[in-house]
């Protein structure tokens, strides 16, 4: 994309220039252009793209419910797991799904309380994918707990012998986590949603359709007593959202970092899940995001610097975690503690499973610095390889960290290497099918992009723009980086 | 078909963010009350530019995140530890029928307390969002099945790229002609008397 160069200051030609921010809405577009090409999603039929994928999506589902089914009417033992090997698949595929979801209450809280206006074109479409997801990861320790009729023992009520719940094991923390974490990021996601129901149902005929729409934009009618209470709902919902962000993968890595288990009981675990979490889910966002942007038409809204700016949030957490993986070996090493030396020399040297160990190395940590070089993070092929590698990697990571750990426990004599079975793999298949069948419908059915979030961002949006002319600095703009927009001379001045 | 209607108020429309900025301004300066700008996105300043206080909610959730905490608290002390008998309200424990399991060789006491903070904490958060639904929606007024506005053909616009200033005939200062004039005299275009049906 050009950047457009214009002076700081007409009069005096010749003075050091500066850079405009690229625009957030390419083209210049109107408010109503936004509203058609947004509600145009909903409104008219799918493209053939959507059945493809869709007809796919509900067969997974089906068969995902086909493996509960048998699971629950056979047992536990359909799944690979036996001792010393009690979590392997299912655990992981929870820690995959809960860490894809993180992504996005990431972009709505964390990136609204920093005011970074671009997130507002992938908020919404985020905030689905982190509840679809979230839903996805609750169904495996649902059915890990071996009988799930019995599944409410985890609720904070008594049973019938009158005993509660440990609260102080990582275990019920992370129900709390896990349960808290979808609840808000639901009201969240239904409270930004409410402004865009209203633009749905001005744009219906009456009809069921109208009645619906209605019922959930609740009146909406954009006064400023709905907009002023809102806003500060939203700045609440955002700083309450960061930390529950940050506590949820760090309570799920509670989960490993409790216990005494070599290779587990790490203090690096909190951070570096999170970090973790933020990469994997960032890269599903884009996973997702381009093609919705190039079946759809929004490359106006999703722009190059949309996902320039989430490469380099990949590139960053990628860093990150392979920091956390180096690190872990070195303290490994600088522990002395045998135990603890030898889980990583099994797991990365010399192991039954060090491949997974190379594919998540490799995957996480060596392809996303592909993201230094910015041809390659405006090559949307390229992006696409580099997210679905990081996919892959953060399922191997969990792998790696669950199964490969338990299989070499402390005794020798125990030691057994864990092989998924049939039940295992199409559970797990079936899940993305369940994942990507929400999302469809999501697309199908609601706003993918937030509309009045978008408008806000567009410069003639500034109750201010006209006063101060299209040209020259922005007051916003001198407000946050009086450094950089100021020409030296000026502000020596 | 009933024919008895009552006045709700005028409404005007305006070109632009900009426009509907000051026009809110002068409805302001004229004293207005009971008066409102409708428009597709929030617009900042739009509180100082109608006169408008800050939003209490703040200080509901608060009390709603406190809320939390404590039920966090009490639920586990109640069912894990000791600490109600040992500050004299053991008949809390009794009436919840509730007694210290031990596990992990955790103490009974109070001092077991960090290991009670991540569910307190979590709490405090979904106690806060919850408020922040309910209250929002206590402070908004919704929902709301329908509004007399709903019955003007060009309100609609207001979600797409409307701007709309709205001042309501129970306004002390509402009268057909000078409101009429004040609104026109702001810039306002397609001036509605919007009438509800009785």
């Amino acid at each position: 994309m050009e950047a457009k160069t214009i002076s700081a200051n007409p009069q005096a030609s010749g003075t050091p220039r500066i850079l405009e921010r690229e625009p957030l809405v390419l083209h210049q577009r109107s408010y109503s252009w936004i509203t058609n090409r947004i509600c145009g999603i909903v409104e008219n039929k799918q493209p053939l793209y959507w059945w493809f994928l869709f007809v796919p999506s509900v067969l997974l589902t089906g068969l995902m419910a086909f493996c509960f089914t048998y699971l629950i009417s056979t047992g536990v033992g359909v799944w690979g797991q036996k001792q010393p090997v009690a979590w392997a698949w299912d655990i992981t595929n929870f820690v995959f799904w809960i860490g894809i979801g993180h992504a996005g209450t990431l972009i709505s809280a964390i990136l609204f309380l920093t005011r970074q206006k671009w997130r507002t074109s992938v908020n919404r479409a985020a905030e689905a994918m982190t509840i679809f997801a979230v839903m996805c990861a609750g169904l495996f320790p649902a059915f890990h707990v071996g009988r799930v009729w019995m599944v409410w023992f985890l609720a904070p009520i008594p049973n019938a012998n009158a005993i509660w719940q440990n609260f102080k094991s990582p275990l019920l923390w992370d129900v709390f986590a896990v349960s808290t974490y979808f609840s808000v990021s639901l009201v969240f996601w239904y409270l930004g949603l409410v402004p865009d129901l209203a633009t749905l149902r001005d744009r219906c005929k009456p009809g069921l359709r109208k009645l619906l729409y209605g019922m959930f934009a609740l009146g909406w009618r954009g006064a400023n007593r709905h907009w002023s209470h809102y806003e500060t709902a939203y700045m609440l919902l955002a700083a309450l959202s960061t930390p529950l962000v940050l506590s949820v993968h760090s309570v799920v890595s509670f989960d490993f970092a409790t216990s005494v288990v070599p290779g587990w009981h790490t203090t690096i675990f909190p951070p570096y899940f999170v970090a973790g979490a933020i990469f994997g889910g960032f890269a599903m966002v884009l996973t997702l995001m381009i093609p919705v942007s190039k079946i759809y038409g929004l490359g106006d809204l999703i722009t190059p610097k949309h996902i320039d700016n989430m490469a380099k949030i990949i590139l960053l957490t990628g860093t990150i975690v392979g920091y956390a993986y180096s690190m872990e070996f070195f303290v490994a090493y600088y522990s002395a503690n045998a135990f603890e030396l030898q889980t990583f020399q099994l797991r990365g040297l010399y192991g039954p499973s060090t491949w997974a160990y190379y594919f998540m190395f490799g995957f996480n940590v060596f392809a996303p610095q592909l993201f230094w070089y910015r041809p390659f993070r405006h090559n949307l092929w390229v992006v696409m390889f580099v997210c679905m590698c990081v996919n892959a990697g953060m399922w191997f990571e969990r792998y790696v960290i669950i199964a490969t750990t338990l299989e070499r426990h402390l005794t020798p004599g125990s030691w057994r290497t864990y092989e998924a079975t049939w039940v295992d793999k199409y559970t797990f298949l079936g899940t993305f099918g369940f994942f990507m069948m929400l999302f469809l419908l999501f697309l199908r059915f609601l706003p993918v992009i937030a509309i009045g979030e978008v408008k806000g961002v567009l410069p003639q949006s500034n109750p201010h723009h006209e006063d101060h002319g299209n040209e020259g600095i922005q007051e916003e703009d001198l407000m946050n980086y009086p450094d950089r927009h100021v020409p030296r001379d000026a502000a020596a001045a | 078909m009933s024919t008895l209607k009552r006045v709700h108020g005028y409404l005007a429309q305006f070109d632009s963010a900009a426009a509907l900025y000051h026009a809110a301004e002068q409805v302001r300066d004229a004293g207005y009350q009971r008066w409102d700008v409708h428009r597709p996105f929030p617009i900042h300043g739009m509180d100082d530019a109608m006169g408008n206080p800050k939003s209490i909610l703040p200080k509901l959730v608060f009390v709603g995140g406190i809320t939390g905490t404590c039920v966090a608290f009490t639920l586990q002390t109640l069912t894990q530890t000791n600490f109600w008998s040992s500050i004299g309200l053991g008949f809390l424990q009794t009436l919840a029928e509730t007694y210290p399991t031990v596990v992990q060789a955790k103490p009974t006491d109070i001092w077991t307390l960090p290991a009670f903070f991540p569910v307190m904490f979590e709490l405090t958060i979904l106690f806060s969002a919850f408020t922040t639904l309910f209250g929002l929606l206590g402070l908004m007024g919704l929902p709301r099945l329908n509004h007399p506005l709903f019955a003007s053909q060009q309100f609609g616009k207001f979600s797409d790229d409307g701007f709309f200033v709205c001042i309501e005939a129970r306004d002390p200062k509402f009268s057909q002609e000078e409101t009429k004039s004040l609104l026109e005299k702001a810039g306002g275009k397609n001036i509605e008397l919007v009438q509800d049906e009785l």
